[in-house]
Order: C-alpha cells, then structure tokens, then sequence
C-alpha cells in the first residue's frame, strides 16, 4: 500500500487544477473500488482528491427533453430518483442489480462509470497481467477466466468491464459530459470506455487530468418494452457471467427501434448496430431475437472456463428480448428469472 | 417455574452483541498497542534467500520487522507445537521458524508499527528474494500419488466380489472443492507482555488449547500465560487450531516487551486451513429386491506436504444402510497448501453428499423412490461395529419430512415437473453425525443473593453456548435466568475441551448437572441443620431446586429457601466444580440424524437454479433451545445451499494461488438464494447416550443438504451433476 494524502476538492475547476498539477493524485468519489485498489497494492495514488461534495448531485431534466445526471449522485439515489424510475426504468433496474445497498449508496454515478475490471489476476500482484503491468503478460487467457471476456478481447487482455448500469447507459445512447484543463467535452458513452488491444492499461478515453462531471440521457428512455437481465453464479450481490439491456420501441408486434447491449463480456458494455438494425421492422419474436443475437456474438471466443458464455448470452438476449416485448422487466427483487 | 430448557429462550449476549458491548479477539484495545502486519509468501515453495527490510523501517511509525532471522526464540521440537486437534502424523507448522516456504501466503514477516496503516504500507516495501522450487497444488493432477491410511472402519465380506454379482449396480465418481469457511470475524490477536508473563486475546475454539500451544511453542509455564477469547464471530472448525497470527502476535510481544495486536486481512484467512477437495468413489450393488450387498465408498482427499489431515468421510454408510459386504479406503494427495482442516461436519459433508448421492442414483436404476430405498436398508444396528444405537429416529426423520414436504406428490420420472420456464425437482438425502462428549469442567458459586456464576474454559463460537449453558444452570438451581452469568472462554476457567465436532452442549450441561448436584447437596446440608428442619431427613436426590427453594420432591410444602439455608450458616457463596462423566461404554453407537427434502427450481434455458423449498428434519436427541437450535440447523441448511451451488476456493496451479480470496468472488449464499427452509426436531427422547439426553447440533445441519439438492436437480433437469458446486455451465449444454 502507498500512503497518500487527502485533499477536497472546492469546485470542479479546483478538482482539475489539483489533477493537472500532479500526475500521481487520483480522484476518489464513493471509494468502493479505489480503496480497494490501493489496499491490494494494485493503484497507489500519493494524493487522493475527494470529490464527493462536489455540486453535482442533482438529476434534472434537459431542454432536448432528456435528463442530466451529476456525476456526485449516488448509484441508490440515481436507481430510485422518480424522473430514472418513470423515464428511464432499465437504467433503474440495471443499477438495482448491481452491488449490494450498502456499496450501492456509496457508489457515486461518475465512479461507476471509471471502475475497473474485477479480472482475478489484476487483483493479485504476484502474477503476471498486461493491464497492471504492461507487457508482463496476461494471465487469464489461460487461467482462471470464468468470469472473463469473449468479446473485442486481444491477445494482451481479455478482461471484461464489470458496471451494469453502464450497460444500460449504452443502450440508451447516453452521453458522458467531462472537463478538464482544455475546457470541457462529450464523449459518447459508446467510445468512453476502450478495447483492450495493445494498451489494456488504458480502461477508458477519459484523460488523466480529466473529470466527468454528468451523464446526459437523450430524451427516448422505452420506458414501455425493456429488461435488464443479469446471470449471475447467484441470484443477487455477484459480478454478471453475461448481462443484457434490452429496449424495445413497440408498434403492436412490430419492432420500430430497438437497443441491444451486453455486459459481462467485453471490456466494454458490447453493442452492434447491425444487431439492432436486423430487429427493426420484424416482428418481435423469437427468430428475430435469434438473429439478433447472432448478429452481436459474432466472432465470440472462449478461453476455457468461460466458453459457455457464449452459448448462454444468445439465450439470455433472446430472453431479455422477451421479456422486453412482453413488457415484464426482470427485476432484481423477483428472486427468479421470469 | 416453568423450565427453560427445551425453551425458545433469546440469546442472553444478544444485547452485548448487537450494540458492541461484546469484544472480539482485535478488539481489545491496551496503551501503546502495536499493530501487527502480515508480510505472505509469494511463492507457493521455496526459500527465502533475502529478505530486504530497510524500505519498511523507513517508514513513519515502524518499530520493527520481524522475520526468521531476528524473531524471538522458538521451540524447536514438533511436540511443542502439536496442539489438541493436531493431525496425529507430521510436524505441524511453525509460524516464521526458518527460511522454508511450505504454501503460499504463508507468513514471512512481521512488520510492527505504531498504528495498523503504517505497518500496512511498510509490509509492501519489504522485499523478499526467493528460491523457487517446483510445486503441486492439483489434486486431480496428483490423485496417482494417493496414499492409504488407516480408517477406522473396516472391510466386511468381498465387496469386490459382491459388487461384480449384483442385480442393480452404481458406480460414480463424485467431486467436492476446496471450500474455506470465511467467518465475518477476521483473524486477530492481541498480544499483551507484562514481565514475563503474557495475556492473550485470540480468536479460537479453545482458549485452553491455544494456552498449551504458546506454552509448548514459547517454553513458558502454564500460570504465565492466559489465553481469552469471549466472543468469536464465527469459527466454524478455523479456529480449531492455532492459527499462525497468535503465534506472530506474542512473537511481535515478547520482541518489543509491548502489546502487540495481529489482524489477518481476509486474503490472508485463505492461507489457513480450509476444507480439503476430495474425489468420492462409490460403488454399491443391489440385489433386484433393492436390498444392498456391496458398498464401497473411497475417499481421495487434500492435505499439506508436512501434516496427514484426514476425517471420516467413508464410514456413514455403515451407519445409514445395512450391506453384507462392505469396503471403505482413505487416501491422501500431499499438495505444497496449508494443512486442511475440520470445517463445519468435516468428513460428512463431503463424504454423506457422495453416498446420498449414489445412493440417489442406485434407487433410479432400480426404479424405487428414494426414501423406500433407504427405508429398505435403514440399519437399526451399527454395521461396523455390530451395535444398537442409543437412540435413531431417523425413520421419524423420513417419515415427517416427507409429510411436511409433501413427497408423495412426486412424480419420479425426471423433467416430469415444470412451472413456466422453470423446471421442478424434488430430491432428497440422510444426514448423520455423531453425538458425541468430551470431559468438561463447570464450575458454579452460588452467592446468598441468589445469583449464581457457571463457569468453564468453553467458546462460544456464535451457537448459543452462553444461553443453554445459562438455561440449564437456571434449571438445574431453581433461579430465573436473569440470575444466572455464564463465564467462558477464559483459559483459567475449570478444563474444557476446544468447541468443536458437536460435543460442547452435551459435554457443558451434564457437568453443570453434576455440579448442580453437588451445589443442591451443600444447600441441603444446610436445610438439614436449620432449627425444624422440614428436609430434616431428605437425600439429595429427594430434593430439588425450584423457584429459590430447596424442595421436598415428595412433599412440595416442605420447602426451605435457598437464602434462609445459606443465611443459617451465614453462608456467603457455595463454590463447587464437577466434570461430566463421559461414558467409555462401546455396546451403543451413538449418532444424530437427519432428513432433508429440497425443492428446485432450475431455468430449463439458462440453468439458474433456485432451491425454493428445503425440509430439514432432525433427530439429536434432546433440544435444548429451540430458538439456538433452530437457528443452528437453518445456518446449516444455508451453507448446505452453498456448498451445493456457490463455493469453490479457485486455484491457479500455475502460480499455486489461490484466486478468489475474497468474499465478493468466493461465493456463498445471499438472501435472494434463500426461501423456505422449515427445520423439523423430531422427539427422540434418549437416557442412554447421557443423563440429560443431549446430542449435540452444530454439524448435523449441512450433512445431506447439498445431496438433497443435487438429487433434486437431477430430478428437474435428468442431468446429474456429480462435480461441486453445481453452476449453469454444468445443467445446461450452451455450446
Ligand atoms: C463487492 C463489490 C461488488 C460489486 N458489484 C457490482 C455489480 O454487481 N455491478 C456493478 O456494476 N458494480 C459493482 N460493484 C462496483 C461498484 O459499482 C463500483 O465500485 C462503484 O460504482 C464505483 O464508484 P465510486 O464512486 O465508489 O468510485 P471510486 O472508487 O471512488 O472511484 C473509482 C475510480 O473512478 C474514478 N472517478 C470517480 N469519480 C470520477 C469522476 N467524477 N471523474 C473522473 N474519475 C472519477 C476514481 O479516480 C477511481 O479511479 C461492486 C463493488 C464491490 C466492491
Ligand atoms: S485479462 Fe487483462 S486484467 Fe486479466 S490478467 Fe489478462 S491482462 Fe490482466
């Protein structure tokens, strides 16, 4: 463990000065994951800057008719707030499956988002891992990779990002609103977080002296048809083995829009527009589903431990889609699968 | 007064425990307390050629880093470190002896610093160079070098032969994982050096035990060391043994001559003992009229390269079903891990869910139902041994469980039951355990004011020991239980063995009857001397305790009061310590048993599986709280569930680690994988196996659970899973 020090941040551009100033500070909003990180030696920040008393713990409605979320609003207070719950219901549930309630009212929207991979070997400093240590190897590709990725993986890397409500956030195109030294920017949540490829070390395209400062949802939240469906190796409090956001626009059987996206596979919530674009205009039903499924496994590989994933996504999207056009969303207090 | 025992009386440390009153091993804090941190071994084998400190003592707040090299002197004698539940061959481990790497994560230095932080970021500067040597950690990789022991249950007829010629046969294979028992609590102890002598608080099973070992380990005399430990937050059989961080502790004491606490994080308890992985071969023959002829049951089991740990994991089937021919071998692979060790029924859980498995397996190719099967070959007699039971109501067991769990609406063809996307299995399984009783010493004093303190060197490791011991004493006096203090877990209390194998509430209340007896014996001596005397000619056994009274059993108006007695003599405390009497008579087999019924319900699509529904029916004898015992059992059934579906200690045999040392990714069961599980205490009344007719219930919960589930997701999904736990990947094909 590396000792730090601890300083609060006044306002977001004292947040960004204080990072840009010091290449070895990090930012700490819940802790759920940084904390852990540092205790297992595998980050040691010298400086950690808090930001949870930033002002930006409100959820309010956009003029383009969506909502923006502050990065400060914690994981519980996004997933029950009435404009998430009545707008934006798969987010709710995808949230509400993730964690336990304790981690959940801890766990600040922003942190979600930058959490890292719950990979065994990144946790564990004695063996070799590209992300922890470039260019020492990756242990899971033939290790104890049940729980990793079978999705954009490389050759260095095949972790998988473990957020659910990222998931969610994917599929409903929301937008990642960040500052920094150079002013601020969007970044769509599809190209926020990364393939691993060469560089696994680089989780996301946020820059070091970067902070997020909200989500945006567009206005379209298919608050009518959707399901967020997390298999898990139990049924509540585990990281997701495959998890799928469906969301369905609904016009009598047939489908006019839809939003496919899978976590617990890649290292980063995984869409395809392909996928999406074979359901529209088809009737919602099982072949459909098939081919849509199909569609977003392309080119999936196991590694061993994790081979039946495969086989168990395309079932869970078909699933998740029939639920999402029945209008019965798996919720995370059901106990069972419907 | 009504009597508490068999009461569902509230846990009388409930309230110390749930607002903090109650302190646990790390908690005891002492000025100048110095904090402990835990530097592990890398590697899984080797040896430490250097060991590089100076990085660590630069460190604000560091006082020292102990190693091999300059820690306090040791014992250097295998004797000295065999304590109680030592494994009888090998030479236990010795915490920071020599340079020897024996397992990973085993301790290799100790940093000492004024708060827990600081030792905690120096721990990470100590460099240590190794010398590796090539290490085995696969049990499956190593069955070859498998090695026979002694198990105490011996062969009978040829069940070779028996088995080649039977009518029905089942042969199988059936897999348990590694499993650790990952109590809340943390390892901890607090090690206080006071000139010479030393007080320690542990984190144990056996306050005396650990009191010896430091004794042995540190050549000290007994009235030197005080070992304590009043409350544990679970033990589950980890704090059987010394643990290594006691040892570490009163090194870190005795180095700097100051308090010195030593906390294991939860990554470091996997390098503890654990339940060993074992592979369970059954093979039993039956004849067409569904009566056994062969049983064989062999065990495979992990243990370290430098102790011979093993249980009986083979022998149940002597004690459930009758066989003319029967075999039963253990083996052991030696893997460079700690040393397992016992965990909650150790050998039972693991060997009962091989056997109540098969034997599952045996009633499907004999197509009879499961219960008609074991009620078939149900043994009223010991069949090693060629003994009565002193008691065994397992068939009430069957007979109630299946009542409550409505099996006779069971359809025995397999996938025949479903519910939506949902397929429904029903299966069921025996549990047995043995009701056993150690020599235990209680201690009581009876104060004039009608309070009275029991005391004995007992942990009460979250059962409810504090309770029955206080219900039972309160019975045995005549007092209410709010006069009653339980005292234990105090190495200077009277003897009482490590809390372990169910034998602590049999072994603790029938001493505490002998010692009530004698109490009642000096308070009618006193009764007797009193002016008119109504008990004038009473024995002591024609009298009895009740409400504050010395009562005449013939004649309840000849009463004296337990003040008046005492004050008569001016009698201040009566102070009286008996053991129990443990029966050393071999005519009686002496076994808890059960009968469990689990419901399933597993997504014929995605292969979740839930188990909905869950019947556990015991009989051990004599309930003595039924709040602790239901509570006990249905902890029992939980882990059951997880044993059967979550837990796996995963290793990677490359590197010999293990990978999930944590509780987020060693999965055990959470609410949402709980429903209904109604615990059913069969009456069984029992004055052979001791005077108060107690068996004992902290194993018999989890034995059989997980074969129950198993058996009835073969029953949903026709396909039998024989490899723990059983996951998605393993019901369903996805590929
Ligand atoms: C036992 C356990 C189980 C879990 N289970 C699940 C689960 O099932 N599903 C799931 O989705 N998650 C799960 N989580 C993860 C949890 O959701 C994350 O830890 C949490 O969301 C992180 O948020 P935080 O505010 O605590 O982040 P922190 O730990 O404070 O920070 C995490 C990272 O984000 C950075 N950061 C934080 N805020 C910002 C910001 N505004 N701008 C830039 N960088 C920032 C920090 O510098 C740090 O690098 C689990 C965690 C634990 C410990
Ligand atoms: S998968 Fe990625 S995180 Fe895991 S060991 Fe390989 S490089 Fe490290």
């Amino acid at each position: 463990m590396t000792p730090f020090q601890y300083a609060r941040a006044n306002d977001v551009a004292d947040a960004i000065k204080q990072i840009a100033t010091d290449p070895s500070a990090k930012f700490i909003a819940g802790g759920t994951n940084l904390i852990d990180l540092i205790k297992y030696d595998v980050e040691g920040p010298t400086r950690l800057i808090d930001i949870s008393h930033l002002p930006l713990r409100s959820v309010e409605p956009t003029a383009a008719g969506g909502v923006l979320i502050g990065a400060m609003v914690p994981n519980t207070d996004l997933a029950y707030h009435p404009l998430i719950e009545q707008r934006y219901p798969l987010l709710a549930r995808a949230i509400m499956s993730g964690a336990s309630q304790q981690l959940r009212n801890m766990a600040s929207t922003g942190g979600n988002l930058v959490q890292r991979t719950r990979c065994f070997y990144f946790y564990d400093t004695t063996t070799p891992c590209n992300k922890r240590e470039p260019g020492s190897g990756c242990s899971a590709i033939d290790g104890v990779n049940r729980i990793n990725a079978i999705l954009g993986t490389s050759e260095a890397c095949i972790a998988t990002h473990p957020s659910d409500m990222c998931v969610a956030l994917a599929a409903l195109e929301a937008a990642v609103h960040v500052a920094g030294p150079a002013g601020t920017r969007t970044i769509a949540l599809a190209d926020f977080h990364r393939l691993p490829g060469n560089t696994p070390q680089r989780d996301t395209n946020l820059e070091p002296d970067e902070i997020i400062t909200a989500i945006e949802l567009p206005s379209k939240g298919f608050s009518a048809n959707y399901s967020y469906l997390k298999i898990r190796d139990r049924l509540s409090y585990a990281f997701a083995l495959v998890s799928v956001a469906a969301a369905l626009e609904l016009d009598g059987d047939t489908i006019k829009d839809a939003r496919l996206a899978l976590g617990g596979v890649a290292h980063k919530p995984w869409r395809s527009s392909a996928a999406e674009t074979v359901l529209r205009g088809e009737r919602a039903d099982a072949s459909a589903f098939a081919r849509a499924a199909d569609i977003l496994l392309h080119g999936a590989k196991g590694y061993g431990h994790n081979n039946f994933k495969i086989g168990l996504a395309r079932r869970a999207i078909m699933r998740t889609l029939g639920q999402a056009a029945r209008g019965t969303p798996q919720s995370n207090s059901d106990k069972k699968i419907r | 007064m009504a009597s508490y025992i068999g009461s569902a009386t509230s846990r009388i440390d409930g309230r110390a425990k749930v607002t903090g009153e109650a302190r646990y091993a790390g908690e005891f804090n002492v000025p100048g307390l110095v904090h402990g941190y835990v530097v592990e071994s890398a590697i899984p084998k080797g040896r430490v050629v250097g060991i590089d400190t100076s990085g660590a003592l630069e460190v604000d707040g560091v006082i020292d880093v102990l190693t091999h090299r300059n820690r306090p002197p040791m014992a250097d004698n295998d004797d000295a470190y065999k304590d109680e539940v030592a494994t009888e061959k090998g030479s236990p481990y010795r915490p920071l002896y020599d340079d020897r790497i024996l397992f990973g994560g085993q301790p290799l230095a100790l940093v000492l610093a004024e708060d827990w932080e600081s030792a905690r970021v120096a721990a990470s500067r100590v460099r240590i160079e190794y010398q590796k040597e090539p290490h085995v950690t696969d049990l499956h990789a190593q069955r070859d070098t498998a090695f026979a022991i002694d198990t105490p249950e011996k062969p009978r007829g040829d069940a070779g032969k028996a088995f080649a010629s039977a009518a029905v046969r089942h042969v199988a294979e059936y897999f348990i994982p590694t499993e650790h028992h990952n109590p809340m609590e943390l390892f901890a102890s607090t090690a206080i050096w006071d000139d010479g002598r030393l007080t320690v608080y542990d984190k144990t099973q056996g306050v005396q035990n650990v009191q010896k070992y430091l004794c042995g380990v540190f050549k000290m005399k007994p009235d030197e060391v005080r070992v304590l430990g009043p409350y544990m937050g679970g033990g589950f059989g980890a704090g059987l043994r010394p643990q290594y961080q006691v040892v570490l502790a009163v090194l870190g004491a005795r180095a700097l001559k100051r308090p010195v606490r030593v906390m294991l994080t939860r990554a470091q308890m996997y390098a503890l003992g654990y339940r060993p992985a074992s592979i369970e071969r059954l093979a039993l023959g039956a004849n067409s009229g569904g009566t056994l002829d062969a049983m064989t049951h062999e065990a495979i089991a992990v243990t370290s390269q430098f102790e011979e740990f093993a249980r009986n994991d083979t022998g149940w089937g002597n004690l459930l079903y009758k066989s003319p021919n029967a075999k039963f071998e253990h083996r052991l692979v030696k893997l460079d891990l700690p040393t397992s060790c016992d965990m909650r029924a150790p050998g039972a859980a693991t060997g009962v869910y091989a056997l109540e498995c098969a034997m599952d397996e045996l009633a499907i190719a004999l197509n009879t139902d499961p219960v008609q099967l074991r009620l078939q070959c149900y043994s009223e007699r010991h069949q090693g041994e060629d003994v009565p039971y002193t008691s065994k109501q397992l068939r009430e067991c069957y007979r109630q469980g299946a009542a409550e769990f409505g099996w006779d609406k069971r359809n025995p063809q397999p996938r025949s039951m479903r519910e939506g996307s949902e397929l429904v299995g029903w299966g069921m399984a025996s549990g047995v355990w043995e009701a056993l009783q150690m020599p235990a010493t209680v201690r009581i004093v009876l104060t004039a004011n009608g309070h009275a303190e029991v005391a004995t060197a007992a942990s009460d490791i979250g059962t409810g020991t504090y309770t029955i011991m206080a219900q039972v004493a309160a019975d045995m006096l005549g007092l209410p239980i709010d006069n009653i203090s339980v005292k234990l877990g105090d190495s200077t209390l009277p003897q009482c063995p490590v809390e372990g194998g169910s034998w602590i509430a049999s072994s603790v209340c029938n001493a505490i009857a002998n010692t009530a007896r004698e109490v009642r014996g000096d308070l009618l001596k006193l009764a007797r001397r009193m002016k008119d005397s109504p008990l004038a000619d009473a024995g002591v056994d024609d009298v009895a305790l009740t409400d504050g009274k010395i009562v005449s059993k013939r004649d309840a108006n000849r009463a004296v009061s337990i003040a008046s007695a005492m004050l008569s003599d001016n009698a201040e405390r009566i102070t009286r310590e008996e053991t129990n009497k443990v029966a050393e008579d071999k005519s009686h087999a002496r076994n808890v048993h059960s009968a469990i019924f689990a419901e399933v319900k597993v997504d014929e699509e995605l292969g979740v599986i839930r188990v909905t529904r869950l019947v556990n029916a015991v009989a051990a004898g004599r309930i003595l709280n039924l709040k602790t015992a239901h509570s006990q059992v249905m902890g029992g059934v939980v882990w059951g569930i997880g044993m059967a579906l979550h837990e796996e200690t995963l290793f990677d045999h490359r590197f010999g680690r293990v990978m999930n040392a944590n509780i987020a990714e060693y999965h055990v069961p959470v609410n949402a994988d709980v429903h209904d599980i109604k615990v059913i205490f069969v009456d069984e009344p029992d004055e052979t196996v001791n005077p108060l007719g107690i068996k004992g219930l902290g194993e018999i919960g989890i034995v059989g659970v997980a074969a129950a589930i198993a058996n009835a997701v073969y029953h949903a999904t026709g396909k039998r899973v024989r490899d723990l736990p059983i996951t998605l990947d393993k019901v369903v094909q996805f590929n």
